[in-house]
């Protein structure tokens, strides 16, 4: 069997027992049968209302997120990148913060204005940045895009702490979505992100081999006969849609984004071809376990589950670093 | 297959290639060679697609190149470019997979029979096969070049443009690099492009040559007509001197430094001598050119040691040359400074005079050995092995000669031999003829190479005259010797 079917595979169970592991471990245990056995009411509504969209909400987030990071890191050929590197995600905060702040509630929209929000800020971030990246350089290369990236970033950054600095009784509030929670979103939440999820998904795996080439640099993806500036716009597009949407309604979840796209990389290599597949699972996995920790951890409280990811995910990263630096130098 | 018309561009206001035209035929190396900021590099981006042109034409296959897709463009041309580094790791394999992207279309893109063996061929042609999976991060920088050669050989595009693709290579990997792509050019057909910064590489694989100057092409031609002393000396601003390759048709330069630190000036005089019965030895301060027929270092080099050694009338060894270097060795003299030479006659009737010119002087050292005298004239008739009995010139000149006056020095000094065989009545056993020599002579013309420039060694010139009354006078006495010491009448 091949090294990426392995790949897959061992991507996918872990996805399985995450999933498994994520809906029915909690204050109520809900044991595996509720999925077809209906005969306990309280048992398929905990999952069915609660657990389940809460796991599927997460794993949503955390594989956009895991996925639009593999790809910035790919096409800025910076480890460092991560899918807030564009700054779009200060937009999509902006949008949520001053939702709360001005506690904005409009018609039609009522607890949705938030998000909607949210994605509208990232949307016009995402606008600006590229916007002004392609008018200071037409060639948009890749280090005008960072720049314009971080200009964008620290400017919306310095929003948030005004309206942070200003606001009194909703700071608790402010907070704690921008450490990020995928807690009583329900299932309109998971309609609302998934349409953007599949198509910022589906841009970014089409470009999958242009990745590979652009890891050499534009000129040598140039002289294999790729449209640079196209595929650029596209993987810069789909990743800002993803992150937009996954900021929109769980907040900066940090840490996903950068170290999953790592850890996929130091497990399975370097390829787009399959990195950018099992990046996504990953992330839904690595995401649902952080949720399934934060919820449980101080129960009957809740830990905001950005505060998790950092926690978990740096010192399993730091193994899997120290494994494979050790492996190579043997 | 590839036609440049009238192109210019560069990066600002004032274009870096201007009006550039030439054609690349299919099969053919041409090389660009040209210095820094000549526009080299800035000509193939434009040619490659990075920049584009402000005027004029690039036309590949009877189209327009802008006219072609970015795919359709890869497909007919495939670039190497210089080494350079990443951050994240492929594989070997993975890397040279992607020089298929050209000919892959739609969402899926199924590896096909032709994409991989395009991969096999071009990781077998480059010698990577057997690193497939390793990291090319792990690779050296020769190996990493060859997986890119692979990868663009993968591509299987008809064309080929290289920007230095030598550079940090050591010699070997340069060698092999440079091979393989003159053989896909040799067997394949593939038509190259390269940008060099060797001078001396560009003219020993490519077809032709491109001398970039100031953004225009200064010559453009064969290696033999662009590689020229004048020509490189005036683009580059550089002091070369040009020489054939020792090997091949192609013709390869060589930068003259300033001779600092040399031992100036250097005189050779008469005490620089010294004879005892074992060897004639003139040891120089510094190396002379030199050119001799001589055992040990014949041809033409630089050396510092001059030995014309005495071995019996029964020498005979199987292997004289690694006979004479063991025994130059084991008397203490350096193998690669010195010029060896053999004599059977008695080295203390060495004749040696040292002859003033209004240049400077010259040194002549003649042992002559008869017993063996040929009439080159009557040479047909022999048909036996020859016998002991030499005659050993040397030529020592004070002054710095071109390699023609190092020829017509031999000439020379030859003619005033034969004519001195003739005074002492020198005859050819066999024939009973006069002798013009004998079957083993040996000579040898060293110069310092400092002082006057003296063009000519003809027999009415300056040093010719010199040169004809030395030899003529030394081998007169040197005969003389010979026949006292063998007890002839005289």
């Amino acid at each position: 069997m091949s090294k990426s079917s392995v790949a897959y595979i061992v991507s996918a169970a872990t996805l399985i027992v995450a999933v498994w592991a994520g809906v029915s471990i909690g204050s109520v245990e809900i044991p595996l049968s509720t999925l077809w056995n209906k005969g306990d009411a309280t048992a398929t509504n905990i999952l069915w209302k609660i657990r389940m969209p809460r796991v599927i909400l997460a794993g949503l987030v955390g594989a956009s997120l895991a996925i639009a990071g593999a790809a910035f890191q790919g096409l800025l050929k910076n480890p460092l990148a991560d899918p807030y590197t564009l700054g779009v995600s200060s937009g999509a905060s902006v949008g949520a913060v001053m939702t709360l702040f001005f506690g904005l509630s409009l018609p039609f929209l009522g607890t949705f204005t938030l998000p909607v929000f949210s994605m509208v800020g990232a949307a016009l971030t995402m606008f600006f940045v590229l916007g002004f990246a392609r008018l200071v350089d037409r060639a948009m290369k890749m280090e005008t895009i960072i720049l314009t990236g971080i200009i964008f970033g620290s400017f919306l950054g310095s929003v948030l702490s005004l309206m942070i600095a200003l606001t009194g009784e909703e700071l608790r509030q402010i907070i704690g979505w921008l450490l990020g929670s995928v807690s009583m979103r329900g299932w309109n939440y998971i309609m609302m992100i998934l349409p953007f999820v599949l198509v910022g998904s589906i841009l970014l795996w089409l470009n999958r081999r242009e990745l590979n080439a652009m890891l050499f640099g534009e000129e040598r993806a140039h002289h294999l006969g790729i449209n640079v500036k196209r595929r650029k716009f596209m993987i810069l597009i789909g990743g800002s849609i993803l992150t937009g949407s996954a900021v929109a309604v769980s907040g900066t979840i940090g840490f996903v984004g950068l170290v999953v796209p790592h850890m996929t990389r130091l497990m399975w290599g370097a390829d787009h071809r399959h990195l950018l597949m099992l990046s996504f699972m990953n992330g839904a996995s690595l995401l649902i376990i952080c949720d399934l920790i934060a919820r449980t951890i101080i129960s009957p409280s809740e830990l905001p589950v950005g505060v998790i990811t950092a926690f978990i995910g740096a010192p399993v990263f730091a193994f899997i670093f120290y494994r494979q630096r050790r492996k190579g130098a043997m | 297959m590839l036609q440049v018309e009238k192109i210019s561009g560069g990066y600002g206001e004032e274009p870096v290639v201007k009006s550039v035209s030439f054609h690349v035929k299919k099969g053919e190396m041409l090389g660009i060679l040209g210095p820094n900021g000549s526009g080299k590099s800035t000509l193939l981006k434009i040619i490659s697609g990075i920049l584009p042109a402000e005027n004029g034409t690039v036309t590949i296959d009877g189209r327009q190149a802008s006219h072609y897709s970015q795919k359709e463009f890869a497909r007919k041309v495939a670039v190497l470019p210089q080494l350079h580094a990443h951050a994240f790791s492929h594989t070997v394999r993975e890397t040279v997979e992607l020089g298929r992207y050209p000919h892959q279309s739609g969402l899926f893109s199924s590896w096909s029979d032709a994409d991989e063996k395009a991969v096999i061929g071009a990781m077998n042609s480059t010698g990577v096969a057997h690193y497939g999976k390793q990291s090319i991060e792990l690779l050296s920088g020769g190996e990493q070049q060859r997986v890119f050669v692979a990868q663009a050989l993968a591509q299987e595009a008809p064309i080929l443009l290289l920007d230095e693709p030598t550079n940090h290579l050591d010699i070997a990997h340069q060698q092999q690099l440079l091979n393989t792509i003159r053989k896909q050019a040799v067997e394949n057909g593939l038509t190259v492009i390269s940008v060099f910064h060797d001078i001396n590489l560009a003219s020993l694989y490519c077809d032709r040559l491109l001398l970039m100057e100031e953004g225009r092409i200064s010559r453009i031609g064969l290696p033999q007509d662009v590689v020229k002393e004048e020509a490189i000396q005036q683009v580059y601003k550089a002091l070369v001197k040009t020489e054939p390759h020792p090997e091949l048709p192609k013709p390869q330069i060589i930068l003259l430094p300033d001779r600092i630190g040399e031992n100036l000036p250097l005189l050779v005089t008469k005490e620089d001598f010294f004879v005892s019965s074992k060897y004639v030895v003139l040891h120089a301060k510094s190396p002379l050119k030199t050119v001799s027929s001589a055992v040990h270092n014949a041809g033409t080099g630089w050396y510092k040691t001059f030995v014309n050694r005495h071995v019996d009338t029964a020498y005979n060894p199987a292997d004289v040359k690694g006979e004479m270097a063991d025994y130059l060795a084991t008397e203490g003299f350096r193998l690669t400074d010195t010029v060896g030479m053999m004599t059977a006659v008695t080295t203390e009737h060495v004749e040696i005079g040292e002859y003033a010119g209004k240049f400077g002087t010259i040194l002549v050292a003649v042992t002559a050995g008869i017993g063996n005298a040929v009439d080159v004239s009557q040479a047909l008739k022999r048909d036996e092995a020859p016998r002991i009995g030499t005659i050993n010139t040397w030529i020592i000149i004070n002054g710095e000669l071109p390699d023609e006056a190092f020829i017509q020095a031999m000439i020379t000094a030859t003619e005033a031999k034969a004519k001195a065989l003739q005074t002492e009545q020198v005859k050819d056993p066999l024939t009973d003829t006069i002798a013009t020599g004998t079957s083993t002579d040996s000579m040898l013309v060293a110069a310092t190479q400092q002082g006057e420039e003296l063009p000519y060694a003809g027999p009415v010139t300056e040093l010719g005259r010199l040169i004809a009354h030395g030899v003529y006078e030394c081998t007169v006495r040197a005969v003389q010797a010979y026949k006292k010491a063998k007890g002839w009448p005289s």
